[in-house]
Formats: structure tokens, C-alpha cells, sequence
């Protein structure tokens, strides 16, 4: 069954077409690779299934509901969430408040329990502390379940986002460079843990530059170039492509 | 003599520092400097006679005054609470992607706004508090705490407690800080960014009309503009303990208070007013960003 169905979607900003009458289906379970050259409208397309950006137009389905209009917080409700290329953590509080928070739409609680700080209440409370120390045993970083987030170590960093991604219990997960700035041993990790991700029955969505990495662990790969979609299939397909060579490489009778 | 002071400073401290954390709340989230916010905790001490007024006349004070003053502090947090979400609506989340100058703008409006409405509405005459609590209290080592000194001491401190453990435990709390710091990631982790801005003005708004209350029973006369001054105040024990920063606005309003009563007992009390600037002026001299501030580079 599709997951995600991205219509037409096009973003302009002032007179750049960032994205230009993008179309896709998204099966449950699956790994896509979003790929193709720097500026080809791939952070922005993550942007708008995240609500960040509002689309000029088109529609995006996530199971039934269209989303293309509803603010982020909404959206992460209904179950997409994202990391970032630049890594964007609550700097100021500890590894476990990070993913803590990512909990907030998934534990309804009345106001009076929490003023009289009820049994009801601190039971609650300790669950989302529980499960927050779940996810960070399941990225493999709980022994920094108390380090202020500034402070962790530059892969446990992009772990962490990862953690606070799942946490909301998102159906999608989109992960936009995981293995940015990481050496090949880090990066089979991460290649590791998105397969784990994906045994937990999660759809990933996945921007990456790693050709290993994307050929490795996709299911189907969407390549775009200047924001129009120019290929998309199996990955032996999508690296034999002669459009997609051109992308990367130039045309040869430029040359 | 000294330990009196102390006493006199706790209590005026413990007021500024509620009304502080109205402005530090706000401007931590918004990075706006809600001028209106004294005009929250004058609308409390209005609002608290008023409220006590009705009690009194109904015969509730007679019958029980624990309960009628109960009763009085609950409603007026309430109704200020209800004006601090209406201004948020009204006159700053319009101007949320404004540039930064135009939310201050209109808070200033806004301040100018309430205080006429509370003189056309109450007069500009001075109200006085409906009940007096006399000067008995507590008599020890030669100093005369009296019984609402003391009470507002501790409502105080009891509601600083509170309010820091609401911020670093609960799921709120913690909602509110990731706002703080990032809204748009918090909007990704499913937090509902504009209502958590809305629970940050119920709150200040709240501990300002708990302010407002106390100083109205403590000093016995209010007037449509004491939101003002003790606004001006409060926003400096703010920023004296680093705007932004919770701890640092309970710990700046406790200092202001300190230094004002004992300004006044050892120095000149005509120049009350005036050593609270004093000291902003030489903490921002020595240290910028206020006692607990970080140094905070601009985000790029």
C-alpha cells in the first residue's frame, strides 16, 4: 500500500523554480533515497512533507489525509518526522530531554494532575523517561542519556537527532545526509542502523550523497535534478540511467 | 537594623521577581519585550479589590476571610491570565513574522491602552484596598516581620519553586524550552508552537496578577499607573539576571528588592527609585548578558 503520495508538487521561491511538478508514490516499509546534484530542490522537497515550507502547489497524501496545508506540529502527529543536514538539536538540554520532548504529542495528560503532581501524573512522566531511554539503547547512545547535547560527540549528535525522530513515533522517517561529514566505519554503521530502523516496520526516506550507502540499503531511489524528478526506479536501474549519469557528470558532448 | 532591611527587601523582591518572569518567560520564547506585562500586575491589584470588594459586601469575609482572600486570589488569576492571552492574540501573534521593532511598538500601545482603560473604568483617584491586615506579626531579634510580610515571602517563593519545577519536569515545560530555542524544530516534534506560546502569557500573566494582589494589601492603595514604574522595574530585574534566563529573573528581582530597601534605610530613601538603575547600570557595565546570562552570539 502507498504511504506517501506526492502529486504535481511544485515550490517556487520569488522567480527560482526550487521544485517544478514532482510526482511519487511511497510504499509502507520501504527505504527511498531521494539523489541528485547539489541544489536540486531535495531539502526542499523534505520541507515541504514537513510542513517547514508551505508549497506553491500540488498535493501531498500521507495515507488519507492531505497534509500539503496543515502546520508542522500537526504533521508530526499524524507520523512524519525528520532530521536535519546541519544537525538541529535542543542544545540546551540533555540527550534524554531531547527525545523526551519528541514524545510531547503522544501522552495526553489533564492540567490538574499536574499541578497537584499526582500519582496519575508521575507515572506518565516516568514512562516518556522510560521510553526516551528505549530509543537512545536502540541508536546505541544511552550512556549519554545526561550529557548536554552540545557536548556529545559529532556522530552521537546525528544518532541523537535519529532518536528524537523515532520518538515521535512517526510512520516516515526522512533523513536528510545521516552520514554527512562521517568516515566509511561510522557511515556502515548508520547504514546499519537505517536497515534497523526499517525492521521496526517504519518507511525511510533518505537523502544522501553516499552512492554506497544509497545503493546499499535502498529499496527505490527518485533522482531529481534542478527540482524536476528526471528518474526513479530500482538502483541498478536508476545507476544505469544515461539521464542520471548526465546529471552527475555533464553531457558528453558538452565536452 | 540590617536584618529588617532584609526582610523589607525579601518582600519587595519576591514581588519583582513574580513580575520578572513574566518578561523573561516572553522574551526567552519571543524575544520580545512585552511593555504591557506591569500593566498585567496592575489589572491584578484592581482586580483583587474588586474581587475582595464583592466578598466583602456579600458577607463571604465575615464568614470566612481565608477563603473569601482564596477565593479573590484564584478569580484574579484567572481574569489576568484570560488578559494576558488576549493581548498575545490581539496584539503580537499578528506580528510574528514582523520585523522585531513593530511586536514592541505594540506593546507599548497596548500598555498605554490598558492603563486608560483602567483610569476611564476605575478613575484616576487612588483605590484602596478593601482589608487591612494591621502591623502584628512575628517579633525576634529586635525586627517586626509582620504576618503578610511573611505570607508574601513565602507565596513567593513557594511560586518560583513551582514554576521551576514546571519548566525543567513536565511534558509542558519541556515543550516550552524546546520552543525557546528552536521553534521550528519544536513544530517538527509535534509541539504546537502557538499554543505553548499561549500557555507562556497565561503563566506570567498569572504570577503578575499574584503580584498585584500582594502589593495592593501590602501598600493598601493602588492607582492606574503603578503598572508602570514596578514594570520598569521588574524588566530590569530581568535583564539584571540575564532576560531569558528563569532563575536569573527570580534571582535579579530578589537583588533589586535587597538593594532598594537597603538604599533607602542606609542611604536616601528620595532616591528609592532610582538605585534600582544604579545597579542595572553597573551589572551591564561588568557583565552584559546579566548575572546568569550566557553570552549569546546573534544566530545566523
Amino acid at each position: 500500500m502507498y504511504i506517501l503520495d506526492v502529486r504535481e508538487l511544485t515550490k517556487h521561491f520569488g522567480g527560482i523554480r526550487a521544485i517544478e511538478d514532482v510526482s511519487f508514490k511511497i510504499k509502507g516499509g520501504r527505504i527511498v533515497s531521494i539523489i541528485g546534484p547539489n541544489g536540486a530542490g531535495k531539502t526542499t522537497l523534505f520541507n515541504c512533507l514537513t510542513g517547514t515550507t508551505r508549497s506553491t502547489k500540488g498535493s501531498i497524501r500521507f495515507k488519507e489525509t492531505e497534509i500539503s496545508k496543515l502546520p508542522s506540529h500537526k504533521i508530526a502527529e499524524l507520523g512524519i518526522a525528520r532530521t536535519f543536514q546541519n544537525i538541529r538539536l535542543f542544545s540546551e538540554m540533555t540527550t534524554i530531554e531531547n527525545v523526551m520532548v519528541s514524545q510531547h504529542t503522544r501522552v495526553r495528560y489533564d492540567f490538574l494532575s499536574v499541578i497537584t503532581r499526582s500519582g496519575g501524573f508521575k507515572t506518565k512522566e516516568r514512562s516518556i523517561k522510560e521510553k526516551a531511554f528505549e530509543y537512545l539503547e536502540f541508536v546505541g547512545i544511552e550512556d549519554y542519556a545526561d550529557t548536554q547535547a552540545d557536548s556529545l560527540p559529532y556522530g552521537s549528535r546525528r544518532r541523537l537527532e535519529i532518536a528524537r525522530a523515532l520518538a515521535t513515533e512517526a510512520h516516515i522517517i526522512l533523513l536528510d545526509e545521516p552520514t554527512a561529514g562521517m568516515n566509511p566505519i561510522e557511515t556502515s554503521e548508520v547504514m546499519a542502523l537505517i536497515k534497523k530502523i526499517q525492521e521496526l516496520g517504519k518507511t525511510i526516506i533518505l537523502i544522501e550523497h553516499d552512492m554506497k550507502l544509497v545503493m546499499g540499503v535502498s529499496d527505490r531511489i527518485i533522482v531529481l535534478d534542478h527540482g524536476v524528478k528526471i528518474a526513479e526506479g530500482l538502483p541498478d536501474d536508476v545507476r544505469n540511467n544515461p539521464m542520471v549519469i548526465e546529471a552527475y557528470l555533464g553531457s558528453e558532448t558538452n565536452h | 537594623m540590617l536584618l529588617q532591611q532584609l526582610i523589607n527587601g525579601l518582600t519587595l523582591g519576591g514581588v519583582y521577581a513574580l513580575i520578572a518572569l513574566g518578561y523573561t518567560m516572553v522574551y526567552g520564547i519571543l524575544e520580545l519585550i512585552n511593555f504591557a506585562h506591569g500593566e498585567i500586575y496592575m489589572l491584578g491589584a484592581y482586580l483583587g479589590i474588586i474581587f475582595l470588594g464583592l466578598f466583602t459586601v456579600a458577607g463571604l469575609t465575615a464568614v470566612s476571610l481565608p477563603l473569601a482572600l482564596f477565593l479573590t486570589v484564584l478569580l484574579t488569576i484567572i481574569v489576568c491570565s484570560a488578559y494576558g492571552f488576549t493581548m498575545e492574540k490581539v496584539a503580537y501573534k499578528p506580528l510574528r513574522n514582523a520585523p522585531r521593532l513593530s511586536p514592541l511598538i505594540s506593546a507599548i500601545g497596548v500598555s498605554i491602552f490598558l492603563q486608560n482603560y483602567v483610569m476611564l473604568t476605575q478613575g484616576a483617584t487612588d483605590k484602596v484596598f478593601p482589608q487591612r491586615f494591621g502591623d502584628s506579626g512575628l517579633q525576634f531579634l529586635n525586627v517586626n516581620m509582620t504576618y503578610l510580610q511573611a505570607l508574601i515571602i513565602i507565596v513567593s517563593g513557594v511560586l518560583m519553586l513551582s514554576l521551576h519545577l514546571f519548566i525543567q519536569k513536565t511534558r509542558v515545560g519541556k515543550a516550552m524550552r524546546a520552543v525557546a530555542q528552536d521553534k521550528t524544530m519544536a513544530a517538527l516534534a509535534g509541539i504546537n508552537v502557538n499554543g505553548i506560546i499561549s500557555v507562556t502569557f497565561i503563566i506570567g500573566a498569572g504570577l503578575a496578577a499574584v503580584a498585584g494582589i500582594m502589593v495592593a494589601s501590602y501598600y493598601g492603595l493602588v492607582n492606574y499607573y503603578i503598572g508602570y514604574i514596578v514594570g520598569i522595574k521588574a524588566f530590569t530585574a530581568a535583564v539584571l539576571g540575564g532576560i531569558g534566563n528563569i532563575p536569573g529573573a527570580m534571582l535579579g528581582g530578589i537583588i533589586l528588592g535587597l538593594v532598594e530597601s537597603a538604599g533607602a534605610a542606609y542611604i536616601s530613601s528620595e532616591y528609592k527609585d532610582a538605585y534600582a538603575f544604579i545597579i542595572l547600570i553597573v551589572i551591564l557595565l561588568i557583565k552584559p548578558d546579566g548575572i546568569l546570562g550566557k553570552n549569546t552570539e546573534e544566530k545566523v
